[in-house]
């Protein structure tokens, strides 16, 4: 037999579970195979509905950060609760994310960690609990706040708020979806009522226009970028890209309009003026389906084209093709990213977006819509949970007295017990972190000592923490801050549900047992939440689960969206909420009849510059962003092989600008802004444009957003991330944190 | 608009435009492919597909060439079971198709032997291994090209890799035979996902069959690369 000239070694798979990916909002689907408790390969079925058989180097090899040395799976105390000392003024730390010879504490073994003592989970729950019960006994509601986690499941989100406004009767209640799309969430709140993709990503088919604006989609959302480059090559459709840099997706675009960064509210604008003006308005939509126009026309008078180029940089005829064309579209959409959220006024911004689909009738049908792009791979989902301080799961409002009656029955609360009181945001609960504010806070999965704006403010206030829990995998950059570690699971050893960028609600399934003493977050928030129970004396709002599924259930019963959801309907293709029955086959595409707030809502807006401009002394624009090899914060990745092929950040410059300051490419360079300041190599490129530079924001040892503004905006209280005044200076070889790291890659 | 024509004696109607290929699988007859994948363009390569029309010089490849009103086709005639057998025998002693049991088991069900052609040179190359995601091991290629295609038009549009050399020398390889990490590959991995013959391997697969233990895997990239001296 011929057969028999296999190879003897092949491997073969014990089993092949499917799930879904943990990086982005795309939400492929993935086919873990695992021999002997070991994913060995991941493939993905070529039928998939989200990423056709297609993944990028995340999602194929990117899983190795669960097998990490460096991963903790067992609970972690400070040793001075163990003693029963008190609290030491400052905590030995080991990190120093300033220093240049910094290495974070996650880079040591943990028998080097002198401070932390390994434990059972009875003491390590014990502890977490006497201590939270005993500052809110003390403090009260005020001095409790949570991050939930937009990487972790709907379930563990779901019961990680459960637990601080049902127990703490709290609702500092937030996760990173406030530094990443809060603008969008709130804009699109304002104008139509709703805050997701009204419609799904791969309707990009049916585009025959699309604008994509401040989203490199080829980096942070591959699998989508794959069909917009489909739908450009093999459909026809005309891609406008508006973005400071000039991005992969600009070699296939009609048209590049390279903003300035924080100049979207005069592009957007003057391109709403030029489709007024040319009278290219769908009438029939403006009339039926909104409202606000008139007062938002008074304000549109002055957002001529050439004003717009004045302050954007973009020739001003470049705004009017753009805005005939996608006026003009059978199809239109727009698909966007960070570069229009993440400035102080993101709020605006998002709008301005929103008003071009207004006046053109380009939302409510398939392949059209506003389409924000989330970036984790449940941001979606876990803002759905209710992680965030205005809102219940289902986005009920915390304020609306009706809305607590109901989560107050399902969660066996008496009458009037939870709180009508909005709560602080990601970046305000750190800054009330103080005698008198937050004093205690839990963090699960997230990573703020990377992913805040203004680190070295951050650390102050993660410093002035009285009691700090880390529910994590890693001893990431925050929870080097921790005063108990609680060693959680990450997706491949857990059961639950993530929803992705396009409200499709898929499942997460276990490849193998947990690792170590590791556990399910779900099960340890259940655990910490019975032992709050009983020190707090209240009656129990039900903890006990025996699997994820009763914890769906739980909250479907109460949000409409996910009513009709259950495991057995999702087993083998995911839903897309609204699904409000068990026989609704969910809905891909949103406001075909109507908008939630009924009419959408134009809004009258005014050009506000960032907050900080370039000046003499800082004069270039820092722009952040992500790249394609790396994740967020970092846990995941810089604990992977994907840290091999792109171990360092550098910074982006222009060679005209380069060439002032005699930079070359690969050398050293220091930038600095008014709060902080890295050492990175430059990579000398017409990537940037002039007068910005751009640096990735994942490297702890060159963290970007030591530098970047904390001005928030004021609606959606998002940090302006995306644009900062910083000066470059060449550098020296040695004042890099780390010289010799090779980065050699051909990528775009 | 459709199409009737014979195949294996049976009137089959499709619409105008399916290849023979399509129209069998539609009308659960067999044929089997080697570099045909439903993810890439069909390109008529490996020739295992072939099938006799009636009145026609050569055998068609059935997964490039359209079902024709009239025609008629036979799947599994004496000619093309020896065809069949004969590409296989020919794969089997030029290369290593120990990765690629579905090749294998099609040798078995057509009775091939891999030492039909004894003194046949083989075509072989060392394992590329010049990134931390996969390996390449040429020896195994039977040159499908389903990878190029994917990192082409089919999938990523990157363009990382194609043929080089001729003939007999033909091979995959990058331009310039640069290291992959320095080529515009974005290592998606689709091209891993579409061989069929294990010539493109995830790294880890590669060190589990080597013998290495996935303790000693997982310590293997956490020390980082350092700048070449």
């Amino acid at each position: 037999m011929v057969t028999e000239m296999i190879n003897p070694n092949r491997v073969v798979a014990d089993r092949v579970i499917s799930t879904t990916c943990p990086y982005c909002g795309v939400g492929c689907n993935l086919q873990l195979h695992v021999k002997d408790d070991f994913i060995f390969k991941v493939t993905t079925p070529f039928d998939s509905p989200v990423n056709h058989g297609n993944l990028c180097v995340k999602g194929r090899f990117g899983y190795d950060f669960i097998y990490h040395p460096k991963r903790v799976t067992t609970p972690l105390v400070r040793r001075y609760l163990l003693e029963g000392k008190p609290r030491p003024e400052i905590r030995e730390q080991r990190f120093e994310i300033s220093r240049k010879d910094a290495e974070p504490i996650s880079n040591h073994p943990i028998s080097t960690l002198s401070d932390w003592v390994e434990t059972d989970w009875d003491t390590a729950l014990n502890i977490t609990a006497d201590n939270l019960a005993r500052i809110y006994n003390r403090d009260g509601s005020d001095a409790m706040a949570v991050y939930c986690c937009a990487k972790a499941t709907n379930e563990d989100n779901y019961l990680l708020q459960k637990m601080y406004r049902a127990l703490f009767r709290t609702n500092n209640v937030d996760h990173c979806t406030r530094l990443c799309h809060a603008g969008s969430v709130v804009a699109l709140q304002q104008a139509v009522g709703s805050s997701a993709m009204s419609n799904t990503a791969s309707q990009v088919f049916m585009n025959d226009v699309f604008i994509v604006t401040g989203s490199n989609t080829s980096e942070n959302h591959p699998i989508i970028a794959l069909q917009m480059k489909d739908a450009v090559q093999k459909h026809g459709a005309k891609m406008i890209v508006i973005d400071p840099r000039r991005i992969d997706l600009v070699d296939m675009a009609e048209m590049w309009l390279p903003l300035k960064p924080g100049t979207n509210v005069p592009v957007f604008s003057a391109m709403a003026h030029v489709i007024v003006k040319e009278d290219l308005v769908n009438w029939d939509f403006v009339r039926n389906r909104t409202e606000g126009f008139d007062e938002f026309l008074e304000s549109l008078e002055k957002f001529t084209p050439e004003y717009a180029e004045e302050l954007s940089g973009v020739p001003a005829e470049d705004i009017r093709k753009a805005a005939r064309m996608y006026a003009k579209a059978k199809n239109g959409a727009i698909y966007w990213g960070m570069g229009i959220s993440q400035l102080s006024h993101g709020t605006a911004s998002a709008l301005a977006l929103i008003h071009l689909a207004f006046l053109t009738g380009h939302v409510g049908r398939d392949g059209t819509g506003l389409n924000p792009l989330r970036g984790q791979n449940n941001v979606q989902g876990a803002s759905d949970m209710g992680s965030m301080p205005f809102h219940y799961p289902g986005y009920m409002r915390v304020d609306n007295p009706d809305n607590r009656a109901k989560w107050e029955k399902a969660w066996n609360i008496e009458e009037g017990g939870l709180s009508l009181k909005l709560g602080l945001t990601t970046t305000e609960i750190l800054s009330h972190a103080h005698e008198g504010g937050i004093r205690a806070l839990y963090i699960m999965g997230e990573n703020p000592m990377m992913s805040e704006p203004n680190l070295n403010e951050t650390r102050k206030h993660m410093e002035r923490l009285e009691f700090l829990v880390a529910q994590d995998i890693f001893i990431n950059e925050s929870a080097a801050f921790a005063d108990v570690f609680l060693p959680a699971t990450p997706f491949a050893e857990k059961d639950g549900t993530f929803s992705n960028t396009d409200r499709r609600v898929q499942r997460v399934r276990a490849a193998h047992k947990p690792r170590g003493m590791s556990r399910p977050d779900w099960q340890i928030i259940c655990d910490v939440a019975l032992r709050l129970e009983s020190r707090l004396g209240l009656d129990t709002a039900h903890w006990t689960y025996s699997n994820p599924e009763e914890i769906l259930r739980e909250m479907g019963s109460v949000n409409p969206d996910y009513a009709g959801i259950t495991y057995e309907r999702i087993e083998k293709e995911g839903l897309i909420y609204p699904v409000p029955t068990l026989d609704h086959p969910g809905t891909p595409t949103l406001f075909t009849e109507s908008f939630p707030r009924g009419r959408g809502k134009f809004h009258a807006l005014d050009y506000v510059p960032v907050r900080e401009e370039p000046d003499d002394e800082y004069p270039f624009i820092l722009t952040t962003g992500r790249l394609l090899e790396h994740w967020h914060g970092g846990s995941m990745t810089r604990n992977s092989a994907l840290n091999e092929i792109y171990p360092e950040a550098r910074v982006e410059i222009h060679p005209a600008d380069a060439d002032i300051h005699g930079i070359r490419n690969g050398n050293p360079v220091k930038v600095q802004s008014r709060r902080g300041e890295v050492v990175v190599r430059a990579t000398v490129t017409e990537k940037t444009t002039v007068g910005v530079v751009f640096i990735p924001w994942h490297f702890h040892e060159a963290a970007a957003n030591l530098l970047t503004n904390d001005a928030l905006d004021p609606q959606a209280k998002i940090p302006e991330f995306k644009a900062c005044a910083v000066q470059v200076f060449p550098a020296r070889e040695s004042d890099l944190p780390n010289p010799d790291f090779e980065l050699n890659r051909g990528r775009y | 608009m459709t199409v009737t024509f014979i195949m294996d004696g049976k009137e089959i109607t499709v619409e105008d435009g399916k290849t023979i290929l399509d129209a069998a699988r539609e009308n659960g007859i067999d044929i089997p492919t080697i570099c045909w994948h439903e993810a890439t363009t069909a390109n008529g390569l490996c020739r295992m597909c072939v099938v006799e029309v009636e009145g026609w010089r050569t055998l068609q490849p059935s997964c490039i060439v359209p079902a024709g009103a009239g025609m008629k086709v036979q799947t599994r005639s004496e000619k093309v079971v020896r065809a069949r057998k004969t590409i296989l025998e020919m794969l089997a002693s030029t290369m290593d198709l120990s990765d690629a049991p579905e090749v294998l088991t099609m040798m078995d069900e057509y009775g091939a032997s891999h030492e039909r052609f004894p003194d046949a040179k083989r075509r072989e190359s060392e394992i590329k291994d010049d990134n931390p995601m996969y390996i390449r091991d040429y020896s195994k290629c039977l040159l499908c090209w389903r990878c190029v295609q994917v990192c082409a038009d089919d999938a990523q549009y990157t363009y990382a890799i194609n043929f080089e050399g001729r003939g007999f020398e033909t091979q995959i390889g990058t331009f310039f035979d640069k290291p992959i990490p320095e080529t515009t590959c974005v290592l998606c991995g689709q091209c891993v996902g579409v061989c069929p013959t294990g010539a493109l391997k995830p790294k880890r697969q590669f060190l589990l069959e080597t013998g290495m233990s996935p303790q000693e895997i997982s310590v293997l990239n956490t020390g980082r690369k350092r700048r070449k001296s």
